[in-house]
């Protein structure tokens, strides 16, 4: 037990870096998505094309993979230099874009296509339309299933341990090579895991009762 | 009294499927059209043309003087100009009753909020639920949320409006508020083409009424005429059906 709370001061820094490059990353992972996601629907066949494939190749590849490539791989050309924490980042940044992009894709059309006509037939631009009556409700329904992929994103960042990057997981490893106490180690680690993933649902919960249609 | 919509030839397909094979049309300003025919006989399709909410195949629709079917012309300009009630309302559930009238008004228009919320609050008045202005659709009744609809459409102060079975998907007790607030505006003198079921409206309100079959304006004539002496054999028939 005293084991575990000297522990706690080491870990608490490697939950602050999970945390931050969680942060970053989903943000940036919903922009990707948010930005694919109309490219898939884009009457432009070519943006369309691209947006497919970007889609397909992130989901048919493993994420782990895609951290080698991201900080190995490019690392290996000439020219690119990437630090451990952009190439995680990016990684599950990425990783995380081609499943938001096919949430939003999906709550988009599964819109009553009758708002769409509403707003066009009042002079709003398709832009406009999107903006103020398609996405809004569409993100409401996404809402569930974000958080669904956040708290995957989330476990995902641990991962990125096996670069080097400081985050909670790797902080885990270091205790134990410190203390040999594996056991117990791991359960502190699991249980701060599990909180910030408690946290995140209860505030999805909260975000859908507020922002219920009815 | 000018021509404010002219159609000429106009063809629509959907895939192999000709709904509308050949309609030539002209309204008038302030001039209330009714459009009458069995389901699946193009009249919806029509009246979406005539806003572009379908694609026009072939011909030419001009609105208020301008070539929707060029691709040069402004749709959304155009579409300012005309408003629109479908059968479902398809008002916004995310937004207030208000919020749905001001939306169009201030970004399509650039109007001023507070502009916008007077114009919204006079026609809330007009079709008599001022009191709702802060509701959500989804507490309303259908036939409440049918008048609100039409006021969203009348905030951008269009110059036509279009009614596409705006009474069929309302309980029968719901009916008689909305087509009161139609006939209102008919005897404004709003130019109005409505695609309805409701003979009686059309009888009582039109100016005109088209007949439409399998892609075809089959007859068309004021009201009393065709309803009492149609001519040609299919009108007959389907007028025996409805009245």
């Amino acid at each position: 037990m005293e084991v575990v709370i000297n522990s706690l001061p080491y870990l608490w820094e490697g939950l602050l870096v999970t945390l931050k490059v969680f942060i970053i990353a989903i943000i940036l992972g919903f922009i990707i998505g948010l930005v694919v996601a109309l490219l898939r629907l884009s009457p432009v066949k070519l943006l369309n094309w691209l947006a497919k494939i970007f889609v397909d190749v992130i989901r048919g590849t493993p994420i782990l993979v895609q951290l080698f490539f991201f900080y190995f791989g490019l690392n290996s050309l000439e020219f690119v230099s990437l630090d451990r924490e952009t190439a995680g980042i990016v990684t599950v940044a990425i990783n995380a874009g081609a499943y938001y992009a096919e949430i939003i894709r999906a709550g988009i059309q599964s819109l009553d296509k009758g708002q769409n006509e509403a707003a066009r037939s009042l002079g709003l631009t398709s832009a406009q339309s999107m903006r103020y009556v398609i996405l809004p409700q569409s993100f409401r329904r996404m809402l569930p299933t974000f958080t669904n992929q956040a708290i995957i994103s989330l476990k995902d960042t641990s991962l990125l341990s096996v670069i080097g990057i400081a985050d909670l997981t790797q902080k885990g490893q270091v205790q134990i090579a410190a203390t040999f106490k594996a056991f117990e180690i791991w359960i502190a680690v699991g249980i701060m895991y599990f909180v910030v993933i408690y946290l995140l649902s209860l505030l999805s919960s909260f975000l859908e009762r507020r922002f219920r249609l009815d | 009294m000018r021509n404010i919509i002219e159609v000429e030839h106009l063809k629509k397909s959907f895939g192999d499927n000709e709904v509308l094979k050949d309609i030539s049309v002209s309204i008038q300003e302030k001039e209330v059209v009714c459009v009458i025919g069995a389901s699946g006989s193009g009249k919806s399709t029509f009246l979406r043309c005539l806003n572009k909410l379908e694609d026009i195949t072939d011909g030419q629709v001009v609105i208020n003087g301008e070539d929707i079917t060029r691709q040069d012309t402004n749709i959304n300009k155009v579409r300012q100009e005309v408003g629109m009630v479908f059968q479902h309302f398809n008002l916004f559930p995310h937004k207030t009753v208000l919020e749905n009238i001001i939306l169009a008004p201030m970004k399509a228009r650039k109007i001023s909020k507070a502009k916008a919320v007077e114009t919204a609050r006079e026609l809330l008045t007009k079709v008599g639920l001022a009191e709702k202005a802060d509701a959500f659709p989804g507490s309303l009744s259908g036939g409440q949320k049918q008048r609100v609809a039409i006021a969203r459409a009348l905030a951008m102060n269009p110059k036509i409006m279009l009614f596409d079975e705006p009474t069929s998907a309302l309980d029968p007790e719901m009916v008689g508020d909305v087509l009161e607030v139609m006939k209102q505006l008919a005897d404004e003198g709003m130019t109005m083409v409505v695609v309805t079921h409701e003979m009686g409206f059309a009888r009582e309100v039109s100016d005109r009424v088209l007949y439409i079959d399998e892609g075809y304006i089959i007859e068309e004539n004021e009201p009393n005429e065709l309803f009492n002496n149609p001519q040609e054999e299919r009108t007959k028939l389907f007028l025996s059906k409805v009245l």
